[in-house]
């Protein structure tokens, strides 16, 4: 089955990130695809490279990074959302790409399922 | 009524998508940006419902001045759906009731379900998007 | 349809207006702070226990354990992993999380 995953929020604040990246493992342990992870709100913000976590604790961004370039996960991130953030390509972490909100429909319309992590 | 399972195929190209909108405008920026997703969805030529329930029914709310916030007022983009072939706008009519709301208070057409017809319209949803 | 539910009941109408809506056979899953509302003793445990006679009712265990209520789990309410949630979503053709 193809996931597609909504994440509404920012790394730490809210566990919407964290919950979206278990579940993403999860779902790719059992052979499912992760069609795509769409970031809008403020989910862009966790595809900056900038962010420095505590070291005792988990690294969200490199997480979802490292998830790309293993499983080949697709994670889009909100153009319009991402330009009000002062989310750009300059400091886009390894994996993430800026698009539109058409990859989120797109994502809606492909995917078997499309689930939402958010506030 | 029993769960429909499907197998993973390339699906319907026309899907249900349904917006749960159940945020207050301004406080949040939740209304505004899941107005920009509604928007870019019809032009898929999706077949698209808005759905208003508890703080969501504010956000249809006549009269919106913004001025004084000094925020952009979108309230008229609810309007606009109409030229999108955006049609399909829901409220909870017991969400409009416990907020001291009538359908005269709101600045586009709505149909009022009560929970039961609510429910029943999300259950035959093919994708449903919250904000 | 799978209703999935991230907010203490305590905290947000949330649960409420999901239960209000939710039809016979689907199935709620309380992840994040809504698994507070699978524990026992609490107001929401009432309405829970109500609901579970028409829904399937799963808490995601792993939210339980790390906010240590999984002993208070109301009996009814069945614990799932984070691949027993990928199952769940597999099997209802549609899930809504009630934002």
């Amino acid at each position: 089955m193809k996931f597609g995953l909504l994440v509404n929020e920012g790394p730490y604040t809210h566990q919407a990130s964290d919950s979206a990246y278990q579940f993403a493992l999860a779902a790719l342990a059992k052979g499912h695809t992760i069609q795509r992870v769409f970031f809008y709100h403020d989910g862009v913000n966790n595809a900056t490279r900038l962010t420095e976590p505590p070291r005792d604790d988990r690294h969200i961004v490199n997480r979802w990074s490292a998830l790309a370039a293993e499983h080949k996960v697709d994670l889009v991130v909100c153009v319009a959302a991402a330009l009000r953030r002062g989310i750009k390509e300059e400091v886009l972490a390894p994996g993430f790409r800026i698009s539109g909100l058409g990859q989120l429909v797109d994502s809606g319309i492909k995917a078997d399922r499309l689930i939402t992590f958010g506030d | 009524m029993s769960e429909q399972q499907t197998t993973p195929s390339s699906g319907p190209k026309v899907k249900k998508f349904m917006f749960v909108n159940r945020k207050a405008p301004y406080g949040t920026i939740y209304a505004l940006e899941s107005l920009e997703v509604v928007l870019i969805t019809a032009t898929f030529d999706q077949d698209v419902s808005l759905v208003f329930i508890y703080d969501g029914v504010y956000e249809l709310v006549k009269g919106q001045q913004t001025k004084g916030i000094g925020v952009k007022n979108f309230s008229p983009s609810y309007r606009a759906l109409e030229g999108y072939d955006v049609e399909k706008l829901y409220v909870d009519s017991a969400s409009l009731t416990q907020r001291g709301l009538t359908e005269a208070d709101l600045l586009v057409p709505v149909e009022l379900l009560d929970a039961q017809q609510m429910g029943e319209l999300m259950a035959g949803q093919d994708v449903i998007l919250s904000f | 349809m799978l209703h999935i539910i991230n907010k203490s009941p305590f905290q947000t109408s949330t649960l409420d207006s999901c239960l209000r809506m939710a039809q016979p056979g689907s199935a709620v899953l309380l992840i994040e702070d809504g698994v507070y509302a699978a524990t026992v003793g609490s107001a929401a445990e009432q309405g829970l226990r109500q609901a579970s006679t028409t829904l399937k009712v799963y808490a995601l265990q792993p939210d339980m354990d790390a906010r240590g209520v999984t002993s208070k789990l109301i009996d009814g309410v069945t614990l799932v992993d984070y691949g027993g949630f990928v199952d769940l979503a597999e099997k209802y053709h549609t899930s809504h999380s009630w934002l």
